[in-house]
């Protein structure tokens, strides 16, 4: 969807969203309180510069506007994929966004991600998987790498995979599949504002994403080794 | 003297914790492997390629973790995130004195896809949790496999990064990058670029690994002891002060590096003398030379 209508639909009360080089910021208006809006159209690769660009942000919310939200509207290809980016060590970029979130989340702000359009794997994970909540719009498209690229590394036939990612919630894209693994928390469909309002109310800092894959039977094995880990227990015994 | 980076996961707790003190956490004789490598004819490892547990460090309770980087390049699953994540809990749970994690991963195992991302995801959401919990968090990266994607990114969220000059840190490996945007773009055989790029010494330089040490397994013990030590002195958690002047650090670099192409053209703008005798250094003059040609941050924690 493009981000223009996606923001009319998300926000009625209006906003002041900009795009710069396919990066988006702005403020908005959710259910009368000002909510920060970041993030990326274009299905652009996140870069180092993005990244930055994004941490920046949420940086200046978090010193600026204590408690106000954050929206993290994700569209992109995946990380950059240059040697420049590694050269200059976009790992360290992708981790200090993601340290910003994790900072504007434990002083108190809500930070929501929403997959509007696509979310590849290095691009995804440290915005909407790091949020307090991720969902996603139900045509868009989540995954780590498409099939043959999976298939090319793994040395396990194309053909394969396909049929694999048929009803296998571990290989196939899709924000249903998230859903199930617990990476999501919801799916939006029609009314988008109502959505976000209720996903801010709801919003809490503690990470509940294996004891949902484990509810929506995506991830079953996730959430007992972890306890097991935990207690000192064993996981056959659960 | 040993090379850390010839060990396996296995060899590495012993010779990085007190000898005799580690104990690790759902054994291999728990048979807990991955459930999904099974449909790709795939092997299994009863550790999933991790050994997670508790032992003692210079006498104090520290957790800890070792990627193995012989089975499936030390690529992370469901059952080995969640390895991490339990471990991590736990010792906030028991108020570790600190985590040691000695990683070697390529990142997301890519034979279960998506719950290796939302794993990733829940071991550096884990971490944070470790830290905001006043507990330090030490990365160790110098296994022959490097330390690659997802797990690229949760070394930097460790407070200190150590490496060897051997160990490799990164997001997408130079074969991806070649893959991707053709051999003019990352030729991957040309060894020395791919060190240039991604070795210990380039992130000491640019200030994204905070200690190198020579590849000796005693060295990476003596480095963990003294790193935890020195992170006891301060503020481990996330602060906006840290963020901000790691934000000013980050924008700085890339000044710095506009229009420079290649690893030692960046070397020379931070004031190395001769870049090109950096990668002939052993680690005691290079860190000697390298000791006022440092990108750091000035102040606040990592």
């Amino acid at each position: 969807m493009d981000w223009q209508l996606l923001a009319t639909r998300l926000f009625p009360g209006g906003h002041d969203i900009v795009e710069n080089d396919n990066f988006l910021s702005g403020t908005a208006q959710v259910d009368g309180r000002p909510v920060t809006v970041i993030g990326t159209t274009g299905h652009t690769p996140i870069g180092i510069e993005i990244a930055l660009a994004q941490a920046q942000a949420i940086l200046g919310t978090v010193q600026e506007h204590p408690g106000r939200p954050i929206l993290i509207l994700v569209d992109t290809q995946g990380q950059r994929l240059r040697h420049r980016d590694e050269m200059l060590g976009i790992n360290s970029y992708m981790a200090h966004l993601g340290k910003c979130v994790d900072l504007a989340r434990r002083e108190g702000h809500a930070v929501i991600g929403l997959v509007y359009d696509q979310a590849l794997s290095g691009g995804f994970i440290t915005s909407g998987l790091i949020a307090s909540a991720c969902y996603a719009l139900p045509q868009s498209t989540i995954r780590v790498m498409g099939l043959p690229a999976m298939a090319r590394i793994t040395k396990v036939p194309e053909e394969r995979l396909t049929e694999l990612a048929r009803d296998n919630p571990v290989f196939a894209p899709g924000p249903e599949n998230y859903l199930r693994m617990g990476g999501l928390h919801g799916i939006w469909e029609d009314d988008l504002a109502g959505q976000l309002v209720q996903a801010l109310g709801e919003a809490r800092d503690e990470d509940r994403r294996m004891a949902l894959g484990r509810e929506r039977g995506g991830r079953l094995l996730a959430q007992p080794v972890a306890e097991a880990v935990r207690a000192g227990g064993h996981v056959r015994a659960t | 003297m040993s090379s850390y980076q010839e060990l396996t996961a296995r060899q590495r707790i012993p010779a990085i914790f007190d000898a005799g003190s580690f104990e690790e956490f759902l054994p291999p004789s728990e048979r807990v492997a991955s459930p999904h490598l099974a449909q790709l004819d795939a092997p299994v490892s009863f550790d999933d390629g991790v050994v997670v547990g508790r032992g003692k460090l210079d006498g104090k309770l520290v957790f800890g973790a070792a990627q193995e980087g012989g089975f499936m390049g030390g690529a992370v699953g469901e059952v080995h995130g969640a390895k991490l994540v339990g471990m991590l809990r736990r010792a906030i749970d028991e108020n570790a004195h600190a985590v040691l994690l000695l990683l070697e991963s390529g990142g997301v195992r890519l034979h279960e896809a998506n719950a290796g991302l939302i794993a990733v995801s829940e071991v550096m959401r884990a971490m944070l949790d470790v830290r905001a919990a006043g507990i330090p968090v030490v990365a160790v990266v110098g296994g022959a496999n490097g330390c690659f994607g997802g797990m690229g990114i949760a070394a930097r969220c460790a407070n200190t990064v150590i490496m060897s000059e051997e160990g490799r840190l990164a997001m997408s490996g130079p074969e991806v990058i070649e893959t991707a945007n053709g051999v003019e773009e990352f030729d991957s055989r040309d060894r020395a670029l791919v060190w240039r790029t991604t070795g210990g010494k380039h992130r000491y330089l640019l200030g994204d690994c905070q200690v190198l040490v020579a590849d000796e397994s005693d060295a990476f013990r003596q480095a963990a002891i003294e790193a935890i030590a020195g992170l006891h002195g301060g503020e481990v958690r996330l602060t906006l002060d840290g963020l901000l002047a790691e934000q000013a650090m980050l924008a700085r670099r890339l000044q710095d590096a506009e229009g420079l192409a290649e690893p030692m053209e960046v070397w020379g703008k931070l004031g190395v003398p001769e870049p090109a005798r950096v990668p002939m250094l052993e680690a005691d003059a290079f860190l000697e030379m390298a000791a006022s040609h440092r990108a750091t941050i000035e102040k606040g924690a990592r």
